[in-house]
């Protein structure tokens, strides 16, 4: 099975619950995959032995002068605006190229050969016996997550009975790239304004993408009704509440795990992953 | 800095520091502003702000590829040179997954029967809004759509305008969350970055990729620990990380839950009623008048 956990808002404990879900969730073993890959996080949270490290490169054009006539067949064709062409030479935008391969296809000179282009890498952490986390890191003024993301995922072993990924915030390619081929959405939110706006956005990009998903209401105890309102008559299942609780708070600020620092959290977290898995299983009977 | 407008953007790395708030807090104290909500994937000021839309623009962008059934012989070459594993199969028939298609054009190129369409792509739109702080510029990405940066850089335009043609000297651009392409977008060319932080693991790695951005793009920082009393020594580490990547600390603000009950009033905290949101007050402003004392 493979579950992503995603929120649409950034901050409402995604990372959170991802990485104490990957302790307590069966079957064993488990693959965390950190897919928030602008700023990955779950590493901080979890030990272990750095096993490998990838560098990650996309290809992008390189113009070989010598043979380019300036007919500007490349430039026209690139729908991303990565090559500019002034007089006979070619000027290429790294940051604009999307890889499609294009302007080397629709060069008459054969002009035009692809170079790697460094965009980040991508780490394995042997965080126990049972548990490997998988992260990329997208390197500073790199603009396009996705390749990086395909990437985390394409490390990702097809062996592993369960893998959980942490997905990044918002609405857009990269979650869509995170989530794609998952069996199931878990969807982390909180009890505010914020939070139920951006709630609404999540569930308007999942159902789009028609994937199963639940809803985990984390910091709970806000009396903001809107919220329950809003899941009650969209009839999202609830697949629990976490209370807000300082101590989780602390333990988060410190990088520790409340799973195992926290009293009543470790329940929490299993419960939560039960009403998951039979929301899983009755959709399958379905 | 000289007399034109300036654009000072707010971002964090990590998503739930406190941008939003900060963004319309700063906004209010400010008085002549203009607001652009630049976090299109996820956009909540206005839920503060409660703006009335005066203008709403579709936001048309990229293109996307659609096989013709009817011209489409099933050779396969728009698999074959689709490098997004776009073109799937089904029933048989090769079809376009929108979802994983970056409309590059090169199957529309090379479809030997010419059946696949290249029609634009609807992402969105955006809206000139009128607040009670005044002009503000949003947007709204579709569900799933691309292009998040492109529609950064017209909500950032549209705000520019706004400012030119009323004579306001200050906009105040709310980021969004990352390091990434929208990101890029909200602060390439502007004046000043603030990086709102707080003392958790996550924000000390986040905000550190959020001041090297702002390094990258040559363009002063300024840095401001939010909910700092909940980690004071993760707070006394942040600022001597900012300052070793060359950013001028604004202050700390303490975690108040005050700010959660002025949000769910659709207020700021200098507009509500009460000692806790008098103390949230007194906090922000000194942060906000440091700001503008290295501003102006």
């Amino acid at each position: 099975m493979i579950i992503a956990v995603a929120s649409g808002k950034g901050g409402t404990g995604k990372t959170t619950v991802a990485v104490n879900l990957a302790f307590v969730a069966t079957p064993r073993p488990v693959q965390l995959l950190d897919c928030d890959v602008e700023e990955p996080n779950a590493h901080l949270f979890l030990g272990g032995q750095p096993a490998k490290k990838k560098e990650v490169s996309v290809m992008i054009p390189s113009v070989d002068e010598g043979k380019c006539s300036g007919c500007e067949e490349c430039s026209n064709f690139c729908q991303f605006k990565a090559l500019v062409v002034i007089g006979k030479t070619v000027l290429v935008f790294p940051e604009l190229c999307h890889s499609c391969g294009g302007c080397r296809l629709v060069c008459p000179e054969q002009a035009i050969t692809e170079v790697p282009r460094p965009i980040g890498v991508v780490e394995t952490l042997q965080v126990r016996d049972d548990l490997t986390l998988i992260y990329g890191t997208l390197s500073i003024g790199v603009a396009m997550a996705p390749p990086l993301i395909r990437e985390v995922k394409a490390l990702a072993s097809r062996e592993v009975p369960l893998t959980i990924i942490d997905c990044p915030p918002g609405t857009s390619c990269p979650v869509v790239e995170s989530v794609k081929g998952v069996d199931v959405i878990l969807l982390v939110t909180e009890p505010t304004p914020f939070g139920l706006h951006d709630l609404t956005l999540a569930v308007d990009t999942i159902r789009t993408l028609g994937i199963p998903f639940g809803v985990v209401i984390n910091k709970a105890g806000l009396n903001y009704s809107p919220l329950y309102d809003y899941l009650e008559k969209e009839k999202i299942p609830v697949l629990g509440e976490i209370p807000e609780d300082a101590a989780v708070a602390k333990a988060y600020a410190k990088g520790e795990l409340p799973v195992y620092s926290v009293p009543g959290y470790r329940a929490k977290i299993e419960e939560i992953f039960r009403n998951l898995k039979a929301m899983v299983n009755g959709l399958e009977k379905m | 800095m000289g007399s034109e407008t300036k654009e000072i953007v707010i971002i964090s790395g990590k998503g739930g520091t406190g941008k939003t708030t900060f963004t319309a807090a700063f906004a209010v104290l400010a008085g002549k502003v203009v607001v652009a909500d630049c976090d299109v994937d996820a956009a909540d000021l206005h839920l503060l702000l409660n703006p009335k839309v005066l203008e709403r623009h579709e936001f048309w962008s990229g293109h996307e590829a659609v096989i013709k059934e009817d011209l489409c012989s099933g050779c396969g070459v728009c698999q074959e040179f689709c490098r997004f594993k776009a073109i799937i199969q089904k029933n048989g028939k090769f079809v376009v997954d929108p979802f994983s298609c970056e409309g590059c054009g090169v199957c529309v190129r090379f479809c030997p029967e010419n059946a696949i369409e290249f029609p634009e792509r609807l992402c969105g739109e955006w809206m000139i809004s009128q607040s009670r702080i005044g002009p503000m510029v949003h947007a709204k990405l579709l569900p799933t759509a691309e292009n998040s940066g492109k529609l950064v850089a017209v909500v950032r335009k549209a705000s520019q305008d706004l400012a030119k043609a009323h004579g306001i000297p200050l906009i105040l651009v709310d980021g969004p969350p990352g390091i990434g392409c929208p990101v890029i977008s909200s602060l390439t060319g502007a004046h000043a970055v603030v990086v709102i932080a707080e003392p958790t693991v996550s924000s000390e790695h986040d905000s550190e990729r959020a001041l090297n951005l702002a390094r990258h793009f040559n363009i002063p920082a300024f840095f401001c620990v939010n909910k700092w009393d909940i980690n004071p020594d993760g707070a006394e580490r942040l600022e001597q990380m900012a300052r070793n990547h060359g950013a001028t600390i604004l202050g700390r603000v303490s975690y108040n839950s005050a700010v959660v009950t002025a949000l769910i009033n659709g207020l700021t905290v200098f507009e509500m009623e009460g000692e806790s949101f008098r103390l949230a007050s007194r906090e922000i402003k000194k942060v906000w008048n440091s700001l503008c004392e290295f501003i102006n």
